[in-house]
């Protein structure tokens, strides 16, 4: 039941980046393809991930008078090893992330789950918590990512073969042919008001779910009254 | 729990984090040099048509240094040659004159004076903006192919906003403006030295 609650907390209820509009820098610089999208959202998620479940190791030793540079520490490491590594087996996608990799560090969702969550709980919950926030955060980064290529490029899935290799050069999917650059959903003012417009999409969705709970709840009310006066 | 202890626990913290880093540094170092290596080859395969040419690029290099053309320090430049013909020559270009520090360049120069390409190959500008120099992330650098010391005539070497004939960058006019200028060096150093260029083994 703990792990359930976990999972839509990280992906709907309490998402990083449509509830909490938590590292929205590289949410709005990155996202012009979804493959960038896809490629920075599971880089933040191995982050969470690592520094989630270090930070839960380490709770009870750490005071909490130094927890914020201790966890700044270990969000540093995390992300210059990936960095590392990315540069050295994915040097293609390391020069299309550029500096927003070494940027995740100061991506506050991630500070915010270590001190949220992970500093008060064991390490299968904290690392849990980090992995459902990161893909909360990834499906987020895809969609804006995915709109803005479609409606920029009239193109989708390209530079598949930055993340996937070169069988994936192939994944490419021209929509419309002769597309004429649409430059403005490339540019940031475009990310921000994709980004509105998925904000709006998901409070939709709740206010339309909430109505329908509310509904169901007058049924069950008014159906166990209705039972009550049968008798009679 | 006192004061030291903690300060002893940050410490050993931060020396446990810098030698995780540091041991993975060691490792990937090696690779990630090859990268960039193979990564510059490519961009100097990039800017001269393979037709042009027919020795190792890497080979036939030359070192040259014009702090007010080249840049501060000396750079390399790659000579290529077609039959024993020179045909072109492409210089490394180092301008400060980017928003946020230097930006390197190859430019790639035929032996008749027209620039065969132009790319940026380091640079720390503004993501988002400047970095719309880079090949990967705009068609900005292709408008140099073509162009000399003639075409367009000297006052016209410039970005639009400065009455030139090439188009800046949205957002970015100083990055823009450093890569032209740094564009019109190379061809006036090229021009000034042609037989020198050329001359040395």
């Amino acid at each position: 039941m703990q792990y359930k609650n976990i999972a839509t907390q990280g992906l709907w209820q309490n998402n990083p980046a449509l509830v909490q509009l938590l590292g929205l820098c590289p949410l709005l610089a990155i996202t012009n393809t979804a493959i960038n999208g896809l490629a920075l959202g599971l880089a933040t998620t191995l982050v969470l991930a690592g520094t989630n479940t270090t930070v839960s190791l380490t709770r009870r030793m750490i005071a909490p008078e130094i927890r914020l540079p201790a966890f700044v520490i270990i969000i540093a490491c995390f992300v210059t090893a990936l960095e590392l590594t990315t540069h050295a087996f994915f040097y293609g996608l390391y020069l299309s992330l550029g500096i927003f990799l070494a940027l995740i560090t100061t991506n506050c969702a991630i500070i915010g789950r270590a001190e949220a969550f992970a500093s008060k709980n064991a390490c299968l919950p904290a690392f849990f918590d980090g992995v459902m926030h990161g893909i909360g955060f990834t499906i987020v980064l895809v969609l804006l990512g995915g709109m803005r290529e479609l409606l920029g490029t009239g193109k989708i899935l390209t530079d598949a073969n930055l993340l996937f290799g070169e069988r994936a050069s192939s994944w490419s999917i021209t929509l419309f042919s002769n597309y004429p650059d649409f430059l403005f959903a490339l540019l940031p003012p475009g990310a921000f008001i994709a980004l509105g417009l998925l904000l709006a999409l998901k409070n939709w969705i709740d206010s339309k779910m909430q109505q329908r709970a509310s509904v169901a709840k007058q049924q069950t009310t008014s159906s166990t009254t209705n039972t009550s006066s049968t008798p009679a | 729990m006192t004061t030291l202890r903690r300060v002893l626990l940050l410490a050993f913290l931060a020396a446990a984090g810098t030698a995780l880093v540091a041991t993975l540094h060691h490792y990937t170092q090696d690779r990630i040099a090859y990268n960039q290596e193979a990564w510059r080859i490519e961009q100097l395969e990039q800017i001269i048509d393979p037709a042009r040419y027919d020795n190792d690029l890497l080979l036939d290099t030359l070192t040259l240094h014009d702090p007010e053309l080249l840049g501060a320090e000396p750079v390399t430049a790659y000579r290529a040659y077609r039959d024993g013909e020179p045909t072109a020559i492409i210089l490394t270009a180092v301008t400060p004159r980017g928003y946020n520090g230097n930006i390197t360049l190859f430019i790639g120069i035929s032996i008749d004076g027209d620039i065969t390409g132009v790319r940026v190959i380091a640079h720390q500008e503004t993501p988002g903006l400047g970095d719309r120099a880079e090949i990967g992330k705009s068609n900005w650098i292709k408008q140099f192919d073509g162009t000399s010391l003639t075409q367009p005539t000297l006052p016209r070497w410039g970005v639009k906003k400065d009455g030139g004939d090439f188009d800046q960058i949205t957002g970015a006019t100083i990055t823009a403006r450093g890569i032209t200028e740094a564009v019109q060096h190379a061809l006036i150093y090229v021009e000034q030295h042609q037989d020198a260029l050329w001359e040395t083994p």
